[in-house]
């Protein structure tokens, strides 16, 4: 691989520590496992042994092929440290787990660790990275280098930036320094907004840059590449058709460029690689800039010293592996040392040339945050992200829009509605590309469209011949058989899919496919070689076009499967199904079988070219898996990996022929349509929270009745994570939300279910064969049902079900197995009170605990699920029974995002509303537990604890732990009510009062104060039981937790346990131990 | 109804298509180039005479074409120097600006047919697999029959400019120009750095401005170096004149022929803005633009010579130095335009060591 042209610039390193990024949350998401990964590849190829600290379980990078040693660990100083001394690390890499991993590592060299320890940061140094990160020292930096920067002001306090803000004109942007995914920037574009905007932004914030706006220029980055002997490349730049005002991560981006000349790319290419050697970067960063469309001016916006999403996006883009370029050149490799990994004949020191343009759009989910700001701009709020590659700027733009399944076929002028259209243009939502796509289809001219969006009028022509190629192609008279080739082909070429053809056409999507394949209108496969085909390159990475005229690559004769992978990570959907998609090829190579792996997710490891053997990076649709198959005649297809994407498609798939592996496609509708799955439950004697299908308003009265009353759990089919699942109380409730929810989903009925309070929640996972269970495992939740699955804290094993309930389970999950034919992953979540369980639902394909269940029990459910789907033999070591063998506790908590979402109520309900995971190990439940919430951003409370208990029994069941609580010291404060029963209870506490309500008969200080001054440090609010939105004064409590960074709890369930854990364990009781190490306690192995 | 555009290649290859530029037919070698941008760079490069050019990156003209000023700085010489031009997508609603009309209306004015819809990676790889061919371009807007356009001869000759000029600069150092083709930016790069150019055509008796000189600068161009041979010979008679000598692609070629070498076909041209090179000496990589079908054999050169620079992909020669002598050549373009400008430090060291030549000569 390595061209030895001389010895390595740096000693090797022998234990190299590299730090994960955590859980998935908004502003740093799957991108840090495909980086960490990669770099682990890296290290490990030259001999290196790595541990790595990552809590995040459900990420490729801790499984047990990749590092040495894995620590599910907070990525926080003191459990870095307690690792570098237990491992004696020698070097620590420190830009791989982004924002988190750099912060951890500058405070940990601040603090004299590393010096202590003997730790080298290998590639970049610290002093570099901190001129990226320090704003004041980078501005400086530049100065010296002659390199424009914004102008900008450093300010420590309100006034100090109030001051500045005037000194340099309004408006003006507002930044925190040390800020991942630009959190706490605002624009302020008036007088009266500003104080506001500024106290917010101090929030978590010791300093605050104001800064010249330049909104509306455009936006441009470029990844750089520099190595220990100074050469210097650009991998990639990329050009955000969303110009400067609406953050990168918020942006559509293309790449490479599309409106920069040779000269203004150019001028910021050699602008990059000045300020890199300037910096003395030593691997891969990425430098931000805004460029004024009407001259050359330029302004750097910043550097990113580190691995980020954008160079994951750049990699894909590319087929440059960046991650990996970056760990050799931390070994001290140079890049003329290093091999093109595409080519495989030509040097890593070179920049791709691209043949075709790549366009990245940014998935939101606002619809799960009652009271979210819905507005985009300056602050990351997006949870996910896909990449579609073309050959025009309409082909990209509506693959893109497609693959984000928010509904929308594409650039559909009518996929939503705009009250006020121009509104919506000045100030985005996440759908002001559809509101640029209705203005086009009103009548509305480039230049107006552009005074309002400031997008480039080069990209606004584009979408405007999309808009109207769509409305010629409906108002064509002659239906489909009128439709020409060349029309077809035009309209291919734009991007529209087949479905969007019909409707256009007023036909069925198959008759669209035909017509299309009888013109002899087909995609063709092309290739990815970093070169532009300027030299011959034997690549497997492909995509989808309408615009070749053969494909790059024949289908080999070999036995091969097509994995489907998962597609956009939104909440509900994320890296465990590419944790799970990874697996099924990794295992399906090893039964050496050939594997074609479809995925448009640039997150991911499961896009990595040198995972599968093909890697068709497109949209994972009806049409392009149809066409997939047509290419590379695949033996298989396996759709239970990648979550629900795929697995919606089943159905659709064997019906037109595709050989689905593993469970019949007809059990998967089965298990998916309620009707049929209840029908199959009662059949089987398993019983299942009453419901009935609503079919009319007037007998839902008497229906509800029956059923024995509110409250009750209303939900359509095919859900994906709770989305328009909800919780009706009353009557009216009901009726009202039935009329919303019709419009959400008009092809499968809606059904309403009664809600089982206080009932205990379980997951079964297992893996069958043939219906017969082959692995299975049972996770408790620590929170009641009706908290989503997705939310719930997780404890494995089981702590508090008894051996009757498990045997239940069992039985329940082995005749569901048997019924529906399983012959795959499978998981079913149930509830139970006492020893009566009932069934909540099924899903035949690999779920959000598998990863968690596979690496605690240390027996792979993926792997064994891809044999059996193969046809394999079971492996001799796996044995079903591990649940009870367990020599430790794991427990598996949800990462939130509510400070990314400003208004959003933080509160847990049937919709979910977590965007990631943690999981931890410990040798009770209570050290797993304390270490999974300081992984979320929990922090022992040092002063003060709020208790706002809203439901009345709960203020009384937690008196025993509120008075352990007062017993350890901690101030105690709660709000009058609870207030009332804690000290009838003989616990003293003050009462806190609550703001709005001024001075109620409150005897002690308001609650936000006492947040805003710190003598609060954790704050317990418990909202009202039933009442999903919580009473308004919770929500300011709560929102005010968020704001100000003050680890919250809401559930009443996890807030006992968290606090009887506290009271039991101090920090220094929680004990560093790799998942190995756990493991080789377990009994009786 | 019109005839779709088409491209024929000479192996029988057809690419259907339609017409954005000229009606005319034309008939020339077809090449191609992989830069993301700088079709008005490329398109003026005189190195393309004669050549129907295929840029591979699909989407061509989204920022336009500039006129005056900004179009003086942007264009490598007075003209569209390709015969022919073959795109993927032209964009008829470009957006910069300095954009002052489209890429189609620019070609149409200088009578350069275009068509656009071919599928360029192919095309591409079809010229890679099989060397680049001769081929017509048809626009298909001409009655059937018409005759092709074909430029054939001496391109060197039909790019050399016909007279000298000189180019006053701000500094002492005064350098000639031998012009086989040269584009504009080699000319600005040595002017903004203070020396005095004095261009002269190839074809020229240049010898007699030698004595006014204190450099010589040999240019790119388009064709095979070997087809040059009197030129080689009069450079290899200038050279022991000791004056400080550099070369760029054509030029460099032309010095390794002067300097005992032989040239050869590459199978693959590099015709790109990303060619990696190696300075041997200092193991420095840079990127590159490049542009030429033919190179320098470094084992065929003279134990004075040594190579200077290496392709990191292929290992083919990218430049020459002589071991004590100031002679030196390299085969891609320091003066960029389109592409990387990583190697501009190039025009520095040449006029640094021609600076310190005219220093020792002095004392």
């Amino acid at each position: 691989m390595n061209r030895n042209l001389h010895s390595l610039r740096t000693e090797r390193p022998q234990r190299v520590l590299l730090l994960g990024s955590g859980a998935l949350k908004i502003g740093q998401a799957g991108e840090f496992d495909y980086s960490g990964s990669q770099a682990l590849k890296a290290l490990r190829e030259d001999g290196v042994k790595t541990v790595l600290i990552n809590p995040n379980i459900a990420t490729v990078q801790t499984s047990e092929e990749l590092a040495d040693k894995v620590y599910f660990l907070p990525v926080t100083p003191q459990f870095v440290e307690m690792v570098i001394a237990k491992e004696r690390i020698d070097a620590i890499l420190l830009s791989f787990g982004g924002q988190t991993a750099l912060n951890c590592g500058l405070d940990l060299e601040a603090s004299g660790v590393l010096a202590r320890y003997g730790v080298r940061v290998l590639g970049t140094p610290v002093a570099s990275i901190r001129a990226g990160e320090d704003r004041k020292i980078f501005a400086q930096k530049m100065g010296e280098i002659g390199v424009k920067v914004a102008r900008s002001i450093a300010a420590n306090s309100v006034d100090e930036a109030i001051h500045a803000a005037h000194a340099i004109g309004l408006p003006v942007i507002l930044r925190g320094g040390f800020s991942l995914g630009g959190q706490g920037s605002a624009i302020v574009r008036g007088e009266d907004e500003l104080r506001m905007r500024v106290e917010r932004a101090f929030v978590g914030n010791p300093q605050v840059l104001v800064e010249e706006c330049l909104s509306g220029w455009k936006e441009v980055e470029y990844e750089v590449v520099r190595d220990g002997a100074d050469n210097c490349i650009t991998v990639c730049n990329m050009e955000n058709v969303d110009p400067m005002g609406i953050h990168t991560g918020e942006s559509i981006v293309v790449a490479p460029s599309q409106t920069l000349s040779d000269a203004d790319y150019q001028m910021l290419r050699n602008l990059s690689i000045r300020i890199v050697r300037h910096l003395g970067i030593v691997g891969e960063c990425n430098v931000q800039w805004a460029l004024d469309p009407h001259s050359s001016e330029y302004r750097v916006i910043e550097m990113n010293p580190r691995l980020s999403r954008s160079s994951a996006l750049a990699s894909k883009a590319t087929g440059y592996p960046l991650a990996y370029v970056a760990a050799k050149i931390a070994l001290g490799y140079d890049l003329p040392m290093l091999t093109n990994a595409v080519t495989k004949t030509t040097s890593a020191f070179f920049e791709p040339a691209l043949d075709y343009i790549v366009c990245k759009a940014p998935r939101w989910d606002f619809d799960k945050f009652a009271g979210a700001d819905k507005r985009i701009g300056t602050e990351m709020k997006s949870v996910g992200e896909v990449m579609a590659i073309g050959r025009s700027f309409g082909e990209v733009i509506q693959k893109a829009l497609r693959m984000l399944e928010t509904g929308a076929d594409g650039l559909d002028p009518e996929a939503f509605a705009f009250p006020d259209l121009e509104r919506e243009l000045r100030e985005p939502s996440p759908r002001r590309i559809f509101a640029v796509a209705k203005a086009f289809a009103e009548g509305m001219t480039v230049d107006r469209v552009h005074e309002l969006t400031a997008i480039d009028r080069f990209f606004l022509r584009e979408i405007e011949q999309v808009v109207r190629m769509r409305a010629d192609l409906a108002a064509k008279g002659g239906g489909l058989d009128a439709i020409t080739r060349d029309e077809m082909l035009a309209a291919k070429r734009s991007g529209f899919s087949d479905r969007a053809i019909a409707r256009s056409v007023k036909a069925g999507e198959r008759d669209v496919r035909e017509r299309r394949r009888a013109l002899g209108v087909r995609p063709r496969l092309a290739q990815i070689d970093t070169l532009a085909a300027e030299y011959p390159a034997d690549t497997n990475y492909l995509y989808w076009t309408y615009w070749a005229s053969n494909h790059d690559v024949a289908p080999s004769g070999r036995r091969k499967v097509l994995v489907l992978g998962s597609g956009c990570y939104r909440i509900g959907s994320s890296v465990e199904f590419d944790w799970s998609s990874v697996g099924a090829v990794l295992a399906a190579r090893g039964l050496g079988l050939e594997t074609i792996m479809l995925n448009c997710n640039p997150e991911t490891v499961s896009t990595d070219y040198d995972m599968c053997d093909r890697l068709v990076f497109d949209e994972i649709s009806l049409e392009s898996v149809l066409e997939l198959c047509d290419a590379e005649q695949p033996d298989g297809t396996i759709v239970s990996m990648g979550g629900q994407t795929p697995n919606n498609l089943a159905l659709k798939l064997h019906d037109a022929g595709v050989r689905i592996l593993g469970t019949p496609a007809a059990s998967i509708d089965r298990a998916e349509d309620r009707r049929k799955f209840s029908a199959l439950c009662d059949e089987l004697g398993i019983d299942q929270p009453q419901w009935f299908e609503a079919t009319s308003q007037e007998t839902l009265a008497r229906s509800v009745e029956e059923m024995g009353g509110f409250p009750v759990v209303v939900r359509p089919s095919y859900v994906l994570s709770g989305a328009a699942m909800r919780i009706a109380h009353s009557a009216p409730e009901l009726s009202e939300y039935l009329r919303s929810a019709t419009t959400l989903s008009p092809e499968h009925p809606v059904v309403i279910s009664k809600f089982e309070s206080h009932a205990r929640e379980m997951e079964f996972d297992a893996v069958a064969r043939d219906g017969k269970i082959v692995l299975w495992c049972v996770a408790e939740h620590i929170e009641y049902a009706g908290v989503h699955s997705g939310d719930a804290t997780l404890v494995l094993p089981p702590q508090e079900l008894n051996v009757e309930t498990i045997r239940r389970v069992r039985m329940v999950g082995a005749k569901l197995a048997e019924a529906l034919q399983v012959t795959g992953p499978f998981n079913v979540q149930l509830l139970c009170r006492d020893n009566d369980v009932k069934v909540i639902e099924c899903n035949l394909r690999a779920s959000r605990s598998l990863p968690f269940v596979s690496k605690v029990l240390g027996r792979d459910f993926i792997r064994a699920a891809t044999r059996m789907m193969l046809g394999a033999e079971p492996e001799a070591a796996m044995n079903a029974d591990t649940l009870f063998d367990l020599g430790f506790v794991a427990v598996k908590a949800p990462q939130f995002s509510f400070g990314r979402l400003s208004g959003a109520d933080p509160v847990l309900g049937i919709e979910m509303a977590s965007t990631g995971e943690v999981a931890c190990m410990g040798d009770d439940a209570d050290e797993a537990l304390l270490k999974a919430m300081l992984a979320t951003g929990f922090r022992f409370p040092q002063k003060g604890v709020l208790l706002s208990l809203g439901p009345m029994g709960d203020k009384y069941r937690f008196a025993d732990d509120a008075r352990a609580l007062a017993r350890t010291g901690l101030a105690l404060y709660a709000t009058a009510g609870t207030a009332e029963v804690l000290r009838a209870e003989g616990i003293e506490c003050q009462v806190a009062g609550k703001s709005e309500q001024g001075t109620d008969g409150a005897d002690g200080p308001d609650a936000l104060d006492l947040m805003r001054s710190r003598a609060v440090d954790f704050v317990i609010n418990i909202p009202r039981e039933f009442d999903e939105r919580g009473r308004p004064d919770g929500y300011r409590i709560r929102r005010a937790a968020i704001d100000m960074n003050i680890p919250l709890v809401t559930d009443f369930c996890v807030a006992r346990k968290l606090v009887r854990a506290l009271v039991r364990r101090g920090i220094a009781d929680l004990h560093p131990r790799p998942l190995g190490e756990y493991r080789g306690r377990a009994h009786g192995r | 109804m019109q005839r779709p555009a088409t491209l024929q290649l000479a192996d029988g290859t057809s690419c259907a298509g339609a017409s954005f530029g000229a009606d005319r037919k034309v008939a020339g070698e077809v090449v191609f180039c992989t830069g993301l941008t700088g079709y008005v760079e490329t398109l003026t490069d005189p190195s393309y005479r004669g050549q129907i050019l295929v840029l591979t990156y699909p989407l061509q003209g989204n920022y336009g074409v500039p006129d005056g000023e900004d179009a003086r700085r942007a264009m490598e010489s007075g003209r569209i120097q390709v015969l022919g031009l073959v795109v993927s997508r032209h964009c008829t609603g470009p957006s910069h600006h300095a954009s002052r009309s489209t890429l189609g209306e620019w070609l149409r004015r200088e009578g350069v047919p275009a068509i656009e819809g071919v599928d360029t990676r192919s095309l591409t790889k079809h010229l890679r697999a099989y060397g680049t061919m001769a081929g017509t371009l048809d626009p298909g807007t001409l009655p059937l029959g018409a005759a092709a356009d074909r430029v054939d001869g001496d391109f060197v000759k039909a790019v050399a400019p016909c007279e000298t000029t000189r180019h006053a600069g701000s500094g002492p150092l005064r350098i000639l120009v031998v012009d086989t083709g040269c584009k504009e930016n080699i000319v600005r790069s040595l002017v903004s750095r203070g020396a005095s150019v004095i261009r002269a055509p190839y074809h020229a008796a240049w010898e007699s401005h030698l004595a006014d000189v204190d450099g010589i600068l040999l240019t790119n161009g388009p064709g095979d170096p070997a087809e040059l041979g009197a030129l080689s010979a009069r450079i290899r008679a200038v050279l022991e004149r000791g004056i400080p000598t550099f070369g760029i692609c054509l030029g460099h070629q032309l010095l390794a022929i002067a300097a005992g070498a032989r040239t050869y076909k590459l199978k693959f041209g590099h015709r790109s803005q990303n060619q990696p090179v190696l300075e041997t000496s200092t193991q420095r990589a840079y990127v590159t633009s490049q542009n030429h079908g033919y190179a320098v054999d470094h084992a065929s050169l003279g134990s004075d010579w040594e190579p200077w620079f290496v392709n990191l992909n292929d290992g083919t020669n990218e430049g020459i130095r002589h071991k004590f002598r100031p002679f030196r050549s390299v085969q891609f373009h320091p003066e960029a335009a389109a592409g990387p400008q990583d190697t501009a430090y190039l025009f520095d060291d040449f006029l640094h060591m021609v600076g310190e030549v005219k220093a020792v000569r002095a004392s």
